[in-house]
Parts: structure tokens; C-alpha cells; sequence
């Protein structure tokens, strides 16, 4: 009697065979903490850039950007100082993407001012005609839904308080909506009448898209 | 062996399942093979390219794609066996929830309800009804299994027991989540750990649905569609056992360059490079059942749409672990490089061998002819010349994209900015829209014959013999 009719053997043998490769490449670099180094230079995302992050998310924007700059000579001229592993350490899911349909956003936090973003979220392509990035103006119509974030915070143990999720959401609020932010007049442009004096889904994704990359940009000014 | 006694109405229902979601995912992939050299069709949040372009990868790969498995994986095994499903009942659940779940998928990718991992987007409870609907599928094969009348296993079956069980631990593994509420979760795993987790699942989900069970299609329906016998059982064994050992080390080929640990993704070059022999263990055991009898490339249809499928796997699982090389996928990574050669695998491979063996199944089970062997013929052509420009155009594109990406003036500064590098690509998308438009035009023709072959009546076809 052979394997090949043992079906119940079979499955087994299978599974073993299988498992060898996932358990030498997967589940033991898995268990190795230099897998995923944890660095204090990188900071965890604030209530109002997580949230952020959860509409990048929502809206596939991972579908046709990545956020891996490579080790190459182009690509660090291009985008910036290449990734590093410690960068990602609060990234669940990670968001690395496998095709550059827009270009890498792993250093894009900094690079525009919020104007920007506000201006080309809304209509890619009134900056860049031959852009076919899909227009995101709608984002500005909706108000940020902030009723879940603590409880993400809580599950992602970025160990912030309640009250300093409320505060950072206050904050940001705050910022945006005051006189003295330096984005005002294109963030009055895109937002609706209703909603400016409130966090709207465009204000989080941006402040998302500001925080990509800021730690090491911080760090490489420091040097 | 006698015909009847079989549960038949289980293999229908999955076809006419496979037919309905490929027509609905290529008329999404036009949709956003269109948005990709014109935004104008980005008419609604649901309608953006960031959230359809999921509903297009999830409604051919899981919908057509399992469909066509579950269909023909129940027909082998009930052949091979002889022996009739042990649970029917079992198995029109498995029918019904199998479709309520790829519906309620296309809603909720539509509605945004998406955790990011390529091919595992689904929220966490559709996660549960995947692994519940996966499970009724396994009662069914290990129970008909036990209670076969054929001693010895044949190697179809092999690969159906081998995706049974991998299919399971990679989705349980790669979905494990931690819920926020119904329709949110986060991944259990962060940044580099989620990465190799999700690319370890993201190339084996291929390789156990878009290799395995197609090869046990191939397995079963190349001999008996061409009536001639396997050439070698044991070259099957060598490729099979190698071949599932392999694959599970080369995920990070998915992740070069990246800040995944080195040797990880050197371990996945060096087994990359060693798949490509048990991958052409199982193209060269077809080409050398047709030994001698070439001719029926000529005279018979189904073997022309076996024999051209496993050579496009030929040559996908060439230049695969090609790609993976870290220098090549330096340059072809991210680009549409990529994209032209999964659409190899899923466009020639995997829809070829899919469509002879519904053409090879459909009128044995109705107990009458094809509908028209002609519009099979037409269907081959359509789909085998829009699959070539389709490629060929994604693999231009992918080269000059990516050479424009490296290209650097004498000071050492970049020749193009990002911009320049996609305009420069809309010729080649117009192209690939045209070429899926041919392409859809043969599978609609497909689906056209499938559906007149059962609604036709029990009669021979007499005009259509000499073409058998």
C-alpha cells in the first residue's frame, strides 16, 4: 500500500511538506524580533493620522502607490533616503504596495505643504494634466468619523489615554480650522461651507500623507 | 464505466457560476483598463480605480478562478473515484453560500470595505464564511475519498488534496485579524512580519489555485480528451512532490529590495530558480503525451487549448523566477512588466485549460455534442491573439517604464520626472484595452456556447462530428 492510496496519509504528508518553507521563512523570522525592529525615532501615527491612514486604506490608494523606497541610485534621487525596516513598526496592515501606477509615497510627508494636497486631492488633474490619478474632492464632503478611533488605538497599543486621542483629534482640529493655518484659503476651497469648521476626510488623509517619512527626514536633519 | 449515479447538477451549477463571474470581472477590468489612460470613468467613490481594481482581481480569482476549480475539481473527483459524491446536499450549500460570498465581496470591496492584502482583501466575517465554505468543500472530497472504488489515487487527485489543505492554512494564517467592528479589522502581524506573511500567501493563493488544480485539470483532461495515456506517472510524482515543496520558500521574490531580512529573499531566488524544473516536469509530461500524434493540434480543439495553456505555464514559470533575479526585478518591479506577465498566467494558462474542460465536461454530462465546435475554434483564437497583444503591449510598457524610471543625464540627475514615465504609457493602454475587448469578445462567445450546449435538447449534432 502506497501513499497514493491513503488519502488521509496523504493529506498529511502534503501539509508537512508544505509547512517546511513556511515555517523556515515565515514562522520563525516571525518569531525573531530583528524581523521587525522597533527604533524610538519612529513614532507611532496620532489618532487623526491613523484615521487617515484607515481612508488611504478604504480607497485602495495602496492599488497604485507604493511606500518602499528601494536601494538604488534613481530611486534615492527620486524619492529620498530608502526605506528602513524600523520605519514600519506601527504598520498594520502594512501598505508597501506592488505596482507604481503614482508614484512611491514613503517619503512624501514634507515634501508639499497641505495647499497642495488639498489642491490635488481635489483635481489631480488641474496640476498635472496628463495625471490619471481619480479625483478625491469628495473626501472633503464627508466628515471625519472619529466614534471607532480610541477603540483602533486600543487594538493597535499605540498607548495613547482616551483623552489624548480626544485631545489630538481637538488639536488638529483646532489647527485646521484656525486663522492662522497656512493652508486656509485652499482647504476653504475644497471643503464645504458646512463642514469647515470640522474635521473632514480629506483633513486626515492629508495629515496622514505629511507623517510618511517625517520621522527619518527628522532624524537625517538632526545628523 | 457508467454515467449515471453521479452528481452532476453540482458541476453545472459551479460552471454557470465560473461563466457569470468571469463575464462580470472582465467587464470590471475593461472598466478600469479604460480609467487607466482616461479618469473620466472615476464617475463615483465605488467607481474610483483604488477600490475596483479589487473587485476585478477578487472576481476573477476567486470568483471565476474557484468557480471553474470547484466545478471541475467535483467532476474529476467523482471520475476518478468512481464514486458519487458523498454528500450532495452538502455540496449545493457549498454552491449557494460559494456565490453569496463573492457577491457580498464585490459589495463590500465596492463599498471600501478592504484590509489592503493583495488577494485577501475581504473583511474578516467574509474571512469566516471563506474558511466555513472551504471546509464543506473538504468533507465532500476527503469523505468521497474514503469511500472510492479506485484503489490507487491518480495525480489529479493528488493536486486537489494538496490545494485542499494548503488553501486552507495559507488563508487562515494570512487573515488572522484583529476586529474593530463589523466591517474594519487591523492585521495581526505589523509592517515587515505582515509583508512576508501576505506575499508568503500572496504567491502560493497563485500558486494553489492558478498552478495546482489547473494541473489537475490538465492531469485528467489532456488523456482523456485526446485518448491517449499519460506519458510518464513517474515524472508526475517527482514534479508533483517537488513542486509543493518548493513553492512555499519563494514568496519574498514578491518583496526584493524591500527592508525584508536579505536572506529571506535570497532563499526565495534560489528556490525561484529550482521551481522552474518541476513546473516543466509537468509541461514536458503533456508535450510527450501528444508524442506521436501531433495532429490533433489540428483535428482536435480541446487538445489545442490544453497543449497551447500548459505552454504559456511553460513560459510564465520561465520567466518568473527570471523576474525574481534581484538585478532583473531592480528594473521590472512596480512597473507593468508585472502586471503582462500574471496576465499571461491567468489570461492563456489558466482560461485556456478552464474553458476545454467545461468544452470536454459540459456535453458529456447533457449527453449530447457541443453546441458548435466552430465558435470554439473562434473563442481559442480571440482569446490566444487578445491574451499576445495584451502581454506583449503590458511587457513593452513595463520596459520602457522602468528604463525611464533609471535613466539618468550626464550630471548624474534624473532624465524623468515620475509623470513623464505613466503619460508616456497611454499608447500602450489604449492597446491593452483594445486587446481586452478582443479578449472578451472570445469568452462571451464561450460562455454563448456552454449555455446553448445545456439549454440544447439530448440529439446528436451529426454536423459537428467531423470535427471531433
Amino acid at each position: 500500500m502506497s501513499v497514493y492510496s491513503k488519502p488521509a496519509v496523504f493529506a498529511v504528508l502534503s501539509a508537512v511538506v508544505i509547512l517546511v518553507g513556511t515555517v523556515v521563512t515565515v514562522f520563525i523570522p516571525l518569531l525573531m524580533p530583528s524581523t521587525q525592529p522597533v527604533s524610538d525615532y519612529v513614532t507611532p501615527y496620532t489618532a487623526v493620522e491613523l484615521e487617515g491612514r484607515d481612508i488611504y486604506i478604504r480607497e485602495g490608494c495602496n492599488n497604485c502607490h507604493t511606500q518602499t523606497v528601494r536601494p538604488l541610485r534613481t530611486e534615492v534621487l527620486r524619492y529620498g533616503e530608502y526605506s528602513k525596516p524600523e520605519e514600519f513598526a506601527y504598520d498594520r496592515p502594512f501598505l508597501w504596495g506592488s505596482r507604481r501606477t503614482g508614484p512611491d509615497l514613503n517619503r512624501v510627508g514634507g515634501k508639499y505643504p497641505d495647499s497642495w494636497h488639498y489642491k490635488h486631492m481635489q483635481s489631480p488633474q488641474s496640476m498635472f494634466e496628463k495625471s490619471n490619478m481619480p479625483p478625491y474632492g469628495w473626501l472633503a464632503e464627508n466628515r471625519l468619523d472619529t466614534r471607532y478611533t480610541v477603540k483602533k488605538i486600543s487594538i493597535l497599543g499605540y498607548g495613547y489615554t482616551p483623552e489624548e486621542v480626544a485631545l489630538q483629534i481637538e488639536e488638529y482640529t483646532v489647527k485646521v480650522t484656525g486663522q492662522s493655518y497656512d493652508s486656509k484659503e485652499a482647504r476653504e476651497e475644497v471643503t464645504p461651507e458646512s463642514l469647515q469648521a470640522e474635521l473632514t476626510e480629506m483633513d486626515a488623509i492629508i495629515a496622514y500623507m505629511q507623517k510618511l517619512g517625517r520621522d527619518v527626514k527628522k532624524l537625517e536633519a538632526e545628523q | 464505466m457508467k454515467e449515471s449515479g453521479y452528481d452532476y447538477q453540482i458541476v453545472r451549477g459551479f460552471t454557470f457560476s465560473a461563466l457569470f463571474w468571469l463575464i462580470v470581472g472582465l467587464i470590471v477590468g475593461l472598466w478600469i483598463a479604460f480609467e487607466m489612460f482616461n479618469p473620466v470613468l472615476n464617475l463615483t467613490p465605488w467607481l474610483s480605480f483604488g477600490r475596483l481594481r479589487v473587485v476585478h482581481t477578487n472576481g476573477l480569482g476567486l470568483g471565476f478562478g474557484l468557480a471553474g476549480i470547484f466545478a471541475t475539481s467535483y467532476y474529476i473527483l467523482q471520475k476518478l473515484t468512481r464514486k458519487s459524491l458523498v454528500y450532495p446536499g452538502l455540496a449545493k450549500v457549498h454552491l449557494y453560500l460559494f456565490n453569496a460570498i463573492i457577491a457580498l465581496a464585490a459589495l463590500s470591496l465596492f463599498a471600501g470595505m478592504n484590509t489592503t492584502k493583495e488577494y485577501a482583501e475581504l473583511e474578516w466575517p467574509l474571512d469566516i464564511a471563506v474558511v466555513v465554505m472551504w471546509v464543506i468543500f473538504a468533507v465532500n472530497v476527503f469523505a468521497t475519498l474514503a469511500k472510492r472504488q479506485e484503489k490507487q489515487m491518480y495525480v489529479s487527485l493528488w493536486y486537489i488534496i494538496a490545494m485542499t489543505v494548503t488553501i486552507a492554512i495559507l488563508y487562515i494564517v494570512n487573515n488572522l485579524e484583529i476586529p474593530v467592528n463589523w466591517f474594519k479589522s487591523y492585521s495581526l502581524y505589523a509592517g515587515v512580519n505582515d509583508a512576508n506573511v501576505q506575499w508568503w500567501y500572496g504567491h502560493n493563493i497563485v500558486g494553489f489555485i492558478f498552478t495546482v488544480p489547473i494541473l489537475a485539470m490538465f492531469y485528467y483532461f489532456l488523456p482523456v480528451s485526446s485518448g491517449l495515456p499519460l506519458f510518464s506517472h513517474r515524472l508526475s510524482i517527482i514534479s508533483f512532490w517537488s513542486l509543493i515543496f518548493a513553492y512555499l520558500w519563494t514568496g519574498a521574490h514578491h518583496l526584493m529590495l524591500t527592508p525584508l531580512p536579505e536572506w529571506i529573499q535570497t532563499v526565495a531566488i534560489a528556490f525561484s530558480i529550482f521551481l522552474i524544473a518541476p513546473s516543466w516536469g509537468s509541461v514536458v509530461n503533456g508535450y510527450y503525451t501528444l508524442r506521436g500524434n501531433w495532429e490533433q493540434m489540428r483535428s482536435n480543439y480541446l487538445v489545442k487549448f490544453f497543449i497551447v495553456g500548459i505552454t504559456f505555464y511553460g513560459l510564465q514559470t520561465i520567466q518568473g523566477p527570471v523576474q525574481g533575479l534581484r538585478t532583473l526585478n531592480a528594473f521590472f518591479h512596480y512597473t507593468d512588466w508585472v502586471i503582462g506577465h500574471v496576465h499571461m498566467g491567468t489570461m492563456g494558462w489558466v482560461t485556456m485549460t478552464i474553458s476545454a474542460a467545461f468544452y470536454y465536461m459540459i456535453p458529456k454530462i447533457t449527453g449530447s455534442n457541443l453546441y458548435s465546435i466552430r465558435i470554439a475554434n473562434v473563442h481559442f483564437w480571440l482569446i490566444l491573439v487578445g491574451q499576445l497583444i495584451w502581454t506583449v503591449t503590458m511587457w513593452v510598457g513595463g520596459i520602457q517604464q522602468g528604463a525611464m524610471w533609471k535613466a539618468t543625464d550626464a550630471d548624474g540627475s534624473l532624465t524623468y520626472n515620475f509623470l513623464d514615465s505613466i503619460a508616456s504609457l497611454y499608447p500602450y493602454y489604449k492597446i491593452r484595452f483594445a486587446a481586452g475587448i478582443v479578449y472578451f469578445a472570445g469568452i462571451v462567445l464561450f460562455a454563448w456556447n456552454i449555455f446553448m450546449t445545456i439549454r440544447t435538447p439530448k440529439k446528436a449534432f451529426e454536423q459537428n462530428k467531423e470535427g471531433m
